[in-house]
């Protein structure tokens, strides 16, 4: 799950890391009179959408007088943001943070990710922030240091005084940088985060250490118990379709093609898209009912894939084991009673009593292509397509 | 003896009670797995599908000498019964459970390091289909009946995507020593590298299917392994050709998210440790056929 910049500034904040004063903001009224409380003589608006690389679309606009401030929250509310990271689509700005303008003096990069092959969090800093990491990677890779963290007992104080002195930092701020990666390390491991990335991480001339931008994702299986991070869901950030499919416990990923997928198991279901795209065809969904496959999750499915308009043929595809295939058979006859199909269906079952499903699939009134090998769903889909 | 399971094995639920543990309990039952009790607090003393329920599993392995446990526990308590189980002397442990949170995963490797490698458990799982060994012993979710007893080791993160290759590899007439589900989530307990590793020196096992997905290191790590150590043909598939980059594709793990991690770059890599590639998921039973015939 990923948060907004107001939200993950917040939360570093409360974990001892410096903010620019600031406020988030619905209205240009409202941005105006928080520009005024903020105080200072220059601000920036910042367009709050989950995206980085909001500044080279236009998201972030530095005012010099309230007025102003007003004026670029009114440009930039309700409008849609194309950035590197959003696709075409874009995402909606509902959202504006105001902030003092900072007097930078120098930019840093500090992230946090998980680092899968030692099982520990690695810290990633570099002297070259306000680029991406990938660009940092790319173009100057010698100025990246890194620090592993044993997650069982936690940063310690000479782990980030190494970070920062490796970033050059003069030496009467390491205290307060050393304060502040633990703080962001804190952050990380107390809250269940899967990534936070401050970028940039300034040093002003004034020497303060500031968080300027910083970006946080959180491991949707511990939201159970992080309700204070879950309630910073926006689904306004999120594709409709997604959102759909996730308050009704299905995993779907939009993609750009035309075969619609309902699928069984998260590795079933890539294959599957591995078979459409070896066939010719290109995938409109990835969508993995659960290894179940219930009736009532069938039904959802094809609510959810129907909705999509770029979906020409639907192609079902469930390995059924405990379920049975006479019972999952059932529960797509059933699920085509109440959702219309008006594109080609192309069905495999497999698995346990796959005679009997493919029985009853064939006795109901249903009109479908039968499957019977992935390679064949595949072929049978691409074709039903073409003759579409 | 197979890999991890035999007929000999004793196995322990915990989460015994509840529906999940119930119900799948009674599938190993009926598969033929000996399973000797189990495990939910609060209940000991009392008894299940005519098996004992234990308050511990310490207790459970006193009284029944379980050596292998299964978890149905909900996601945010399974850690701790991981561990309990691992400090319990238990030797192999499925977590069937999807939902483990990362932090909670690494946590249990940590607590799972006081250990000698001798007598440390293994963890199998989480967010996975379990283990079979086909004729002998099932400690997993899986239809026991797709798979034929044989000489063949498969190793899969996804669950129905490892029945696919055994109903294919059933429909060819070859068989499967063990099946090992290792899991999609980004931490778990075995990698592909510390099964492939025992399938080696498993002498019911002639080669190994590795069926791998986008995201994570494991299965180029395997690949080098493999390349270093491994006298057995390994034949692998790789999922998420068209998975587009930076989403998460159902799997906790299955996200590219670094240099090695996109299922051609996995491919190439494992091509250069001399792993024999099943081009498309269609055909893992037929790559496995072809690389016997040679042998």
């Amino acid at each position: 799950m990923d948060i907004h910049e107001y939200q993950a500034k917040k939360i570093l904040s409360d974990f001892g890391v410096t903010i620019p004063r600031g406020g988030i903001v619905y209205s240009p009224e409202n941005a105006e009179n928080k520009a005024r409380e903020i105080g200072g003589s220059r601000w920036v608006v910042k367009a709050q959408i989950h995206s980085g690389a909001r500044g080279k679309a236009g998201g972030i606009i530095v005012c010099d007088t309230p007025l102003e401030v007003a004026q670029a929250t009114d440009k930039l509310l309700g409008k849609k943001l194309v950035t590197n990271q959003t696709g075409p689509e874009g995402k909606i700005v509902n959202r504006i943070y105001i902030e003092e303008a900072t007097d930078i003096e120098c930019e840093l990069y500090l992230g946090l990710v998980f680092d899968r092959s030692s099982e520990s969090i690695m810290v990633v800093a570099s002297t070259e922030g306000g680029m991406s990491v990938e660009e940092i990677s790319k173009e100057k890779p010698e100025s990246i240091i890194r620090s592993k963290i044993e997650v069982a007992v936690g940063m310690q104080s000479f782990q980030a005084r190494e970070l920062a002195f490796g970033l050059g930092i003069e030496p009467d701020l390491i205290r307060r940088a050393s304060e502040t990666i633990i703080g962001c390390y804190k952050a990380f491991s107390e809250l269940d985060a899967t990534m936070v990335e401050v970028n940039p991480l300034v040093i002003s001339k004034q020497k303060q250490i500031l968080a300027l931008d910083c970006k946080m994702s959180f491991d949707n299986n511990a939201m159970f118990r992080r309700n204070q991070v879950s309630e910073l869901r926006d689904k306004t950030q999120e594709d409709s379709k997604e959102v759909f499919a996730s308050d009704r416990g299905l995993n779907y990923v939009s993609l750009d093609g035309n075969i619609g997928n309902i699928i069984n198991g998260a590795g079933l279901a890539m294959a599957s898209m591995d078979m459409i795209k070896l066939a010719g065809g290109s995938p409109a969904n990835f969508l993995d009912v659960g290894g179940g496959a219930t009736p009532e999750k069938i039904v959802k499915a094809f609510k959810l894939v129907t909705m999509d308009e770029k979906v020409k043929v639907i192609l079902v595809n469930i390995f059924a084991g405990i379920n049975r295939c006479d019972w999952v058979a059932e529960g797509i006859v059933e699920a085509l009673k109440k959702i219309e199909v008006n594109v080609p269906l192309v069905i495999r079952l497999a698995g346990t009593n796959v005679e009997k499903g493919n029985q009853i699939l064939k006795e109901s009134k249903i009109n479908y292509i039968e499957a019977n090998t992935l390679e064949d769903a595949a072929n049978k889909a691409v074709a039903a397509l073409n003759k579409s | 003896m197979t890999v991890l399971v035999d007929k000999n094995s004793k196995i322990i639920i915990q989460g015994f009670t509840g529906k999940m543990g119930s119900f799948h309990a009674d599938e190993m039952i009926k598969y033929g797995s000996n399973v000797v009790g189990g495990v939910t607090p609060g209940k000991g003393g009392s008894k299940h599908l005519n098996l004992p329920v234990f308050n511990t599993v310490k207790d459970a392995v006193n009284e029944t000498g379980a050596d292998a446990s299964i978890l149905f526990v909900p996601p945010a308590f399974a850690a701790d019964s991981a561990m309990e189980a691992a400090d319990a002397g238990i030797k192999t442990c499925v977590a069937i459970v999807d939902g483990i949170p990362s932090h909670d995963m690494i946590r249990i490797k940590r607590y799972m390091r006081r250990y000698t490698k001798s007598s440390k458990m293994t963890l199998v799982g989480p967010n996975c289909a379990g283990i079979i060994s086909p004729g002998k012993s099932m400690l997993g979710i899986m239809p026991g009946h797709i798979y034929k007893e044989g000489r063949i080791g498969i190793i899969s993160r996804s669950g129905t995507l490892g029945y696919e290759a055994a109903q294919q590899l059933k429909n060819l007439n070859i068989g499967v020593s063990t099946s090992v589900g290792i899991g999609g989530d980004p931490i778990n307990g075995s990698s592909f590298r510390d099964i492939i590793e025992k399938f080696e020196t498993d002498d019911e096992t002639d080669a190994i299917l590795m069926i791998g997905e986008i995201g994570g290191p494991q299965e180029v790590a395997a690949g080098e392994f493999a390349k270093d150590n491994m006298k057995k043909p390994v034949i692998a598939y790789i999922a998420g050709l068209t998975a587009p980059k930076g989403r998460v594709m159902g799997h906790a793990g299955a996200i590219v998210s670094a240099y090695g991690e996109s299922a051609i770059e996995k491919v190439e890599i494992l091509k250069e440790c001399g792993i024999i590639i099943s081009k498309n998921p269609s055909v893992m039973g037929d790559t496995v056929k072809s690389v016997l015939e040679k042998m």
